[in-house]
């Protein structure tokens, strides 16, 4: 009973999202938005909170352990300044809460953003690398494409713009259409086995 | 009551059924009754086989590794997915396979997400298959946890794990964004065997580059019949061979009336 209960609940929402996809009434579409957003949101809030408390958990629990204590003391500490941060002064543009967003929060996200650079060069190097016929083609592809994007690219031969255009409106389009499609049916046929109850891998197994 | 209905008296006539979305309710019927008929037609489970997927297979060798050097597997879902999405439904169908692994072989398992209702279900799906296995004391509810909702700190924080923990094997399975590059490369500076899989073309080019075994497309939602070997889900998996034929018979077709009738469009969906 506690996996068929669930199993029915998303088969009905299922084939309710499915069929109110054809329609453009208001009331479909009111009640559209009602599942995706509003359902969705209790679900998340509730969730929520047990994805603090867990974390909240795990981190004084590797404190007490004394494993990497700045970290994990610097991660508690966010979690409840903020809201508190949020619940006092407000989140308007001169706020407290937004002076931390702004000043430590932002330039963090962007600090982590901009190793990606560096892996890019890295994962590149060790990528086109000519070890067969394939990864030479691979590497001819690439040098063209960076050719094509950099001024120095017209400046050689006024071709490598429209080879690295070619390039990349039909034989890389037609691989990343191809591989779409197989990613199309592959999430219909998996959304179809949860509906009709064949998988039930997402309620934690058969029993 | 009364207000609802005066409400909807209110509301302009408008047709119950879009007509434009007449195309994709046909093709969707079309490929819901294949799949259909294929998964619970008897003859049609009987009769063939998937080909081998080298990522798949390969997931027993990387927990494998990570038990003789008593290092964590980690298996992380990527920041672009939520529960609604396919992809990440295929990703914790592979999870359970790989918890299942995990528990007989005794080899800590960490799963990070970025989403809570993820996480809630990841601990129900991890928790049965050491149950399933026969070892739900070796299951702790802290190693599935969620870290944050922000892409560059989930980054920033299964970056982190990688660094300190150093674990054998990873698993990026699932939808990934900017953040799939970051993490490939630190776990291939970890020196960790990596099995990737993404519903991203994107992505998908930066895991071939930085991972052992990379899962392309289809191969990520076939994984769970695969690895299960259940008759019901690989027959639906023959259902997408079917569709691909039928979706190649209708491109042909296509292009070969744009060829003669330039200026037909019957075959374009609106």
């Amino acid at each position: 009973m506690t996996r068929k209960i669930p199993q029915i609940i998303c088969a009905l929402f299922g084939m309710t999202l499915f069929l109110l996809y054809f329609s453009q009434h208001p009331t479909a579409r009111n009640l559209n938005l009602t599942i995706l957003n509003d359902y969705f949101q209790i679900i998340f809030a509730f969730t929520l909170l047990v994805g603090v408390v867990s974390f909240v958990k795990v981190n004084l629990k590797a404190f007490e352990r004394g494993e990497d204590r700045s970290y994990h003391l610097v991660s508690v500490i966010g979690v409840f300044i903020m809201p508190l941060l949020a619940i006092i002064w407000g989140i308007k543009g001169d706020s407290p809460f937004m002076w931390v967003f702004e000043n430590i929060q932002v330039p963090m996200q962007a600090t982590v953003f901009a190793l990606l650079a560096f892996f890019v060069a890295s994962a590149s190097f060790r990528g086109f690398r000519a070890r067969s016929v394939q990864a030479t083609i691979l590497l001819a592809a690439a040098l063209i494409m960076l050719l094509s994007r950099s001024t120095i690219g017209d400046m050689i031969a006024d071709q490598i713009p429209q080879i690295a255009d070619w390039i990349r409106n039909y034989p890389s389009m037609a691989a990343r259409r191809a591989i779409l499609i197989g990613i199309g049916l592959g999430s219909l046929t998996t959304s179809l086995r949860v509906m009709v109850g064949i998988e039930r891998t997402w309620l934690g197994g058969d029993k | 009551m009364l207000l609802y209905l005066t409400k909807l008296a209110l509301v302009p006539a408008v047709a119950w059924f879009d007509v434009s979305k007449l195309p994709v309710l046909i093709s969707a019927v079309i490929a819901v009754v294949i799949v259909l008929y294929t998964t619970y037609s008897r003859k049609s489970r009987e009769r063939f086989k998937i080909r081998e997927i080298a990522g798949l297979k390969a997931i027993e060798e990387a927990i494998g590794r990570a038990t003789e050097m008593a290092l964590p597997v980690l298996y992380t879902p990527g920041w672009g997915g939520d529960i609604q999405r396919p992809t990440t439904i295929a990703s914790l169908n592979i999870l359970s396979h790989i918890a299942e692994k995990t528990a007989q072989y005794n080899c800590h398992l960490l799963f990070p997400t970025h989403d809570p209702v993820i996480m809630s279900v990841a601990q129900e799906v991890v928790r049965e298959s050491y149950a399933r296995a026969g070892f739900i004391d070796r299951f702790k509810e802290d190693d599935i946890r969620y870290v944050t909702s922000s892409q560059f700190g989930y980054a920033a924080a299964v970056e982190g794990l990688i660094t300190r923990l150093k674990p054998a094997s990873i698993f990026l399975l699932g939808t990934f964004e900017a953040e799939s590059l970051i993490l490939a490369e630190t776990g291939n500076i970890a020196g960790a065997i990596q099995i990737a899989g993404t519903d991203s073309t994107i992505q998908l080019s930066f895991f071939i580059v930085a991972c052992d075994y990379t899962l392309i497309g289809e191969e990520l939602f076939a994984a769970s019949g695969y690895l299960s070997g259940d008759r019901s889900i690989m027959a639906s998996i023959r259902a997408q061979d079917i569709l691909k034929i039928i979706i190649i018979i209708f491109m042909v077709t296509a292009v070969l009336w744009a060829s003669f009738a330039p200026s037909a469009d019957w075959w374009v969906f609106r």
